[in-house]
């Protein structure tokens, strides 16, 4: 069974349409990263998996209806869908009692071990603690939570850079075991490019591409071409193309690699730069556009 | 759910967890009312303020009884009424209180969890719209009334032990206040009063509470204005006052059928001390206004569950 299953799953607000008909399939035990451009409908169709809003089309989430079972779907669902949605009037030591008290799921002692590493005390209010330490507060929570699917919808947006690396970094080890699956939205693509296992790119609504890691880095191939090598490699089609200190970044998809490798240097390319390529194009900028 | 083929078996186990039972509702509930007593602790610290204030007005009486003592007169009805006062006193300060307290919690019930977008967490854990309204809706129709029923009463002992003490300083014997202080009568009549309250307001609450569900700003007012232009309304078109009438016999909540405050002698019963003999809960209770309000509060509660599934933070 697969974790999350949607066919056709459509929003709109009033004339505005959020999500246009998506089909989507994510297996048990993957690590999705969910990138789209502001507004491109990443947090409604979160908010439909997380059973926030009601949708059209059809949409099963661990084999559960979430709009109309949220709160049974939240037995095995964990989700952080914000930095700052932590009750500022919340100590703790509440925190942890109330969740205790109604998650069944919710191991107390690994959520106490998790706050040991951290400099926030039991008796202290969430607003007296810092952003940073907000997420770790909210971050223990979940992680102790066995959830089989944790959402996190912008967890680190305005935190500083080592919040952030230390955030993915518990998530992977700490809590990440290959059983659960993590769909997590974020603009900042490069810090989660090693975490994910699968990728997939949303704009206006729709998915635009969605691929395997493993398949990402096979597919897309950036190479530095040499300056006398310019036009026999835009004769290849790239993908896209960009000035880096004066010479030309091309990006490829399905080329071949031994043919690149003859053009100039050759690299997987960073999530980020296939994201302003495949949007840029999207968004009917002609290919080659960044000269 | 399914092992992938290619699992070790050792990670079937984990992976195949016994289902996640939900928490008894009974358990929810109790997390989720002390969740609400956490953020909002005006609901028993207004209340205990109020019961200090009551002592004090009273220790402060004490210490010039011996003056009033000499002025009262003698009729033997109206002293027994100065005697009882200052314990009727407490029980309807706390009882406003906890009024003024119920409708500025229900107001922000629903609204406030949207403003600062914690419905997100609260969302995000396994309890139920249902769950939450019911809690919500617990506050002023099952914990303020006993919150004012248990404090009435302590704050009524300390006072009768303190002009106890004051009368044994003065030499004189306590037996005949305690004799005439009908302290648990007046208690009883207080559980029947809260009941009564409870019940006769609750449209009033579920109205606030479901307005706090559906409402982006300005609660109060969209609490208020409704209920005022159709007031308005009627009067223009019909020159009739019903829905008036109706609103402000549910704000008392229908409690003049409650209690008759005339004796069956004939004489007026003073609200600071209504006896046990004068509750009249058959008529209360048969009266259908109680019902039809009691259906509007349901009315009003389902569509504030269904508001908060609905609602997003603001």
């Amino acid at each position: 069974m697969a974790c999350i299953e949607a066919r056709g799953l459509r929003k709109s607000f009033g004339a505005t349409v959020a999500v246009d008909g998506i089909d989507l399939r994510v297996e048990e035990g993957r690590i999705l990263g969910l990138i789209g451009p502001n507004g491109a409908g990443k947090t409604t169709a979160l908010n439909a998996i997380l059973g926030l809003t009601p949708y059209q089309g059809e949409l099963k989430v661990l084999g559960r209806d979430p709009w109309n079972d949220r709160d049974h779907l939240m037995l095995d669902v964990s989700f952080i869908a914000d930095v700052a949605v932590l009750p500022r009037w919340l100590r703790v030591s509440q925190a942890l009692d109330y969740v205790a008290g109604v998650h069944p799921r919710f191991d107390r002692a690994k959520a106490e071990s998790f706050l040991g590493k951290t400099a926030i005390k039991r008796t202290s209010k969430v607003r007296e603690l810092s952003k940073g330490m907000v997420a770790q507060l909210h971050l223990a929570l979940v992680m102790a939570i066995d959830a089989k699917l944790l959402v996190l919808d912008e967890p680190t947006l305005g935190l500083d850079i080592l919040y952030r690396k230390q955030f993915y970094d518990s998530l992977l080890n700490d809590y990440f075991d290959r059983t659960r699956t993590i769909v997590v939205t974020t603009h900042q693509v490069e810090e989660i490019q090693d975490v994910l296992t699968d990728l997939m790119f949303i704009n206006r609504g729709r998915i635009v591409l969605n691929c395997s890691m493993e398949e990402f880095e096979s597919r897309y191939l950036e190479v530095m071409v040499n300056p006398e090598q310019v036009a026999a490699a835009r004769a290849l089609k790239p993908l896209h193309e960009r000035q880096v200190f004066g010479r030309s970044v091309l990006l490829f998809d399905r080329a071949d690699r031994q043919q690149l490798a003859a053009l100039g240097e050759v690299r997987t390319p960073s999530i980020a730069d296939l994201f302003v390529a495949v949007m840029g194009n999207q968004n009917g900028a002609p290919q080659g556009a960044a000269q | 759910m399914t092992t992938p083929p290619n699992a070790l078996p050792e990670s079937q186990i984990p992976s195949q967890p016994v289902a996640a039972v939900q928490r008894p509702a009974a358990q929810l509930l109790y997390w989720s009312v002390r969740r609400e007593l956490w953020e909002n602790r005006s609901i028993y610290v207004a209340p205990l303020v109020a019961a200090v204030l009551a002592m004090l007005g009273f220790f402060v009486g004490l210490t010039q009884f011996s003056r009033t003592h000499r002025m009262t007169s003698a009729d033997p009805a109206h002293q027994f009424l100065m005697l009882v006062m200052p314990y009727g006193h407490t029980a309807w300060l706390l009882l406003i209180t906890a009024f003024i307290v119920g409708v500025f919690y229900s107001l922000d019930a629903l609204h406030g969890e949207r403003r600062d977008r914690s419905i997100l967490f609260w969302k995000s854990l396994p309890v139920s719209d249902l769950t939450t309204v019911i809690s919500k809706a617990a506050i002023p129709l099952v914990v303020l009334p006993i919150l004012v029923v248990v404090i009435t009463a302590v704050t009524n002992l300390v006072m009768i032990l303190l002009n106890t003490a004051g009368l044994l300083l003065s030499g004189l014997n306590p037996i005949a206040l305690w004799r005439q202080v009908p302290l648990f009568q007046m208690e009883l009549v207080l559980i029947y009063g809260v009941t009564v309250l409870a019940l006769g307001q609750a449209p009033l609450y579920a109205w606030l509470l479901m307005v706090s569900a559906w409402a982006r700003r300005t609660v109060f007012l969209w609490a208020v204005l409704p209920l005022l232009a159709i007031s308005v309304a009627e009067k223009l078109v019909f020159n009739t006052t019903h829905f008036l009438s109706m609103l402000s016999d549910r704000l008392i909540g229908g409690s003049t059928d409650a209690f008759s405050f005339i004796t069956p002698s004939g004489a007026p019963v003073d609200p600071h001390f209504i006896p046990l003999s004068q509750i009249t809960p058959g008529k209360f209770f048969g009266n259908p206004d109680l019902w039809i309000g009691l259906a509007f509060a349901a009315l009003f509660l389902t569509a504030a569950v269904r508001l908060r599934r609905y609602r997003e933070p603001i």
